[in-house]
């Protein structure tokens, strides 16, 4: 079984989408092993739903290599189909449909595709119970509420059992309540069922809570790609170093993400140093900063994430 | 794959495709929103045959109620199959049915035979509505076996050589709000189509126009299924022009074939998550 855990269901490199003069994705290069959970995670506007959509073979790319399950999206056929799972958010579609019977009429175009390994499709009120959906099911669509509807979309994406799931901001729209039984689902996904996930969010608390990995999308690049942990000390460019010395109190913002020699040279000069503070900025404030400057300016492009080096030492009574 | 898993997979999604099509003939004739549009027709319909009743065919004794019963039936199969695809298509485009059908394997497949069942279905049903309602109110109509025999070969040559066309016209237009144009269009050439008065009454340059469309083929068609052999005087030629019919319909079929398949898949590929949020926005924004 080592092998299937090691192998690669999803593989991206230097993958680039250019819409006339302007580059979505400027070279976008990640891979998801077999049952792992990833959050594309990026501010509007990152390219998180240009680049979900090339994997799941609705987007033809400008250019880069593509493989998912091995196989190129773009010519993916009807058997590659039948190992993905897209979780489309649904809006008024199939509206006088019952939702067993949209989940039963979606299940079975899957039967053939059943191996020996894998059951196909899900048992559909196993998949209704599952995602909570039991008691609505003689329910016509348009009798839904926002987030039950979003629960039948999720049901529609994985009834065939996917190798690989693809979910555009899954959450959007869920209560509180209805979000932790998704990352439940999600965790039953991977855990049990050695899916692997790709899903795009702009909600970082989201992504740490579901990811086993994170990439972070910004101006078509990926800016950090790793754990959350990992991402902190990626991301996180700034920290900040307050003391007091000579009756005052004093701000240094480091431009460099370790302010280990700033410090050092601080008490070697100073030796009447008193209340030293090293506060790094947390994922949370770098991940917030990333997301204000792609909002305030798309057109500054370049260099987005350096030009946050900012205070050059000043000094706060 | 072996050819027996494709077969397989291909029948899986053809059998998917049934239901579809049963599921949403049943929603056609239950909910209140489908139903008024198949009920509006036929009731106007009945309504015209109320309002020629005692009019005879110009030149003629023959009632022309009788004339205009089987027209309408012939003009009511070419609708069905013409205009019928359109809004249809733009509207499942346009909510993301057409998506969800591309995300499944042979879902496209499935999808078809569905629309092409529901709209064989529910002009079926519109047909025996028509016929039932209207035969009270007409005289001098034959209904026997041949006519039977008749009419359920225009039925199938009418679909046939429409639904392709009609798909294709609905994966040319860019929104409902176009799509609405093709019935409208089909309304304006069915005047020149024989259904409400002969076509011989029609100045030259309108009878050629109204002989390039299936509506007027089929309508004499049914024509020579249910009337009196004698009322062929009141034809173009006092002829049925049977075979001439076939292959009208026929180069209809040809075309439908030809250009379908290229427009659905060009229209298909352009559907994505974005797409449907793009198209939601729109509603949103401008509510059409």
């Amino acid at each position: 079984m080592t092998h299937e855990t090691s192998e690669i269901a999803i593989d991206v490199r230097d993958l680039r989408m250019r819409y006339g003069t302007k580059d979505v994705l400027a070279g976008v290069t990640f891979s998801a092993r077999r049952g792992e959970v990833l959050a594309l995670l990026g501010p509007n506007g990152a390219g998180k739903t240009t680049t979900i959509e090339i994997l799941e073979g609705f987007r033809t790319r400008s250019a880069g290599e593509v493989s998912v399950l091995g196989v190129d999206p773009a010519r993916g056929d009807e058997a590659w189909r039948a190992r993905i799972g897209v979780v489309l958010q649904s809006w008024r579609d199939h509206r006088y449909w019952r939702v067993r019977e949209l989940l039963a009429y979606s299940a079975c175009f899957y039967a053939p595709y059943s191996t020996a390994g894998v059951k196909r499709p899900w048992a559909v009120d196993e998949l209704l119970e599952i995602v909570g959906l039991t008691a609505s099911a003689g329910e016509k669509l348009l009798a839904l509420s926002g987030g039950q509807r979003r629960r039948l979309d999720v049901a529609i994406g994985i009834i065939g059992r996917p190798e690989v799931v693809f979910f555009d901001e899954p959450t959007a729209g869920f209560d509180p309540h209805a979000r932790r039984d998704f990352h439940d689902l999600i965790h039953r996904l991977s855990d049990f069922d050695n899916t692997t996930i790709l899903m795009t969010t702009h909600d970082l608390d989201e992504a740490e809570k579901i990811a086993d990995r994170i990439l972070v999308l910004d101006g078509g690049r990926i800016v950090a790609d790793g754990s959350a942990d990992r991402l902190a000390r990626d991301l996180a460019t700034t920290a900040e170093v307050r003391w007091s010395s000579g009756g005052q109190r004093h701000v240094h913002a480091t431009g460099t993400g370790d302010p280990s020699a700033f410090v050092r040279e601080l008490m070697m000069r100073h030796t009447d140093v008193t209340d030293l503070e090293v506060r790094r900025a947390s994922l949370e404030d770098t991940y917030m900063a990333l997301v204000q400057r792609a909002e305030s300016g798309r057109s500054s492009g370049e260099g987005t994430r350096h030009e946050a080096e900012v205070g050059k030492g000043r000094v706060q009574s | 794959m072996t050819a027996t898993a494709t077969f397989d997979v291909r029948r899986a999604a053809v059998r998917a495709g049934f239901s579809r099509g049963w599921i949403e003939t049943r929603h056609n004739l239950t909910e209140t929103a489908f139903l008024i549009g198949h009920i509006i027709p036929v009731v106007a319909y009945i309504g015209v045959l109320l309002l020629m009743r005692g009019k005879t065919v110009a030149g003629t004794e023959f009632a022309l109620v009788t004339m205009v019963l089987p027209s309408l039936l012939g003009m009511t199969i070419v609708y069905g199959g013409l205009s019928g695809p359109a809004p249809a298509l733009t509207a499942d485009r346009e909510d993301g049915t057409l998506l969800r059908a591309k995300a499944t394997p042979h879902g496209m497949l499935g999808y078809l035979v569905g629309k092409i069942v529901m709209f064989a279905l529910t002009t079926l049903v519109s047909l025996v509505a028509i016929l039932v309602s209207g035969m009270w109110l007409v005289d001098g109509l034959v209904l026997d076996a041949r006519a039977g025999l008749l009419l359920t070969l225009l039925f199938v040559v009418g679909m046939v050589s429409t639904v392709p066309f009609g798909v294709a016209l609905g994966s040319l237009m860019k929104s409902s709000f176009q799509s609405m144009l093709v019935p409208l269009v089909c309304m304006f050439i069915t005047m020149a189509s024989g259904i409400f008065f002969p076509i011989t009454i029609l100045p030259v340059w309108l009878q050629w126009l109204g002989q390039v469309f299936p509506f007027y083929w089929v309508g004499l068609g049914a024509r020579c299924a249910m009337l009196p052999p004698e009322m062929v005087v009141a034809e173009i030629g006092q002829s049925w022009r049977t075979l001439e019919m076939f292959v009208v319909l026929g180069v209809w079929a040809v075309i439908g074939f030809a250009l379908a398949p290229g427009l659905l898949r060009r229209m298909a590929r352009g559907q994505s998550g974005s797409a449907l949020a793009r198209t939601r926005d729109r509603y949103m924004t401008k509510g059409y």
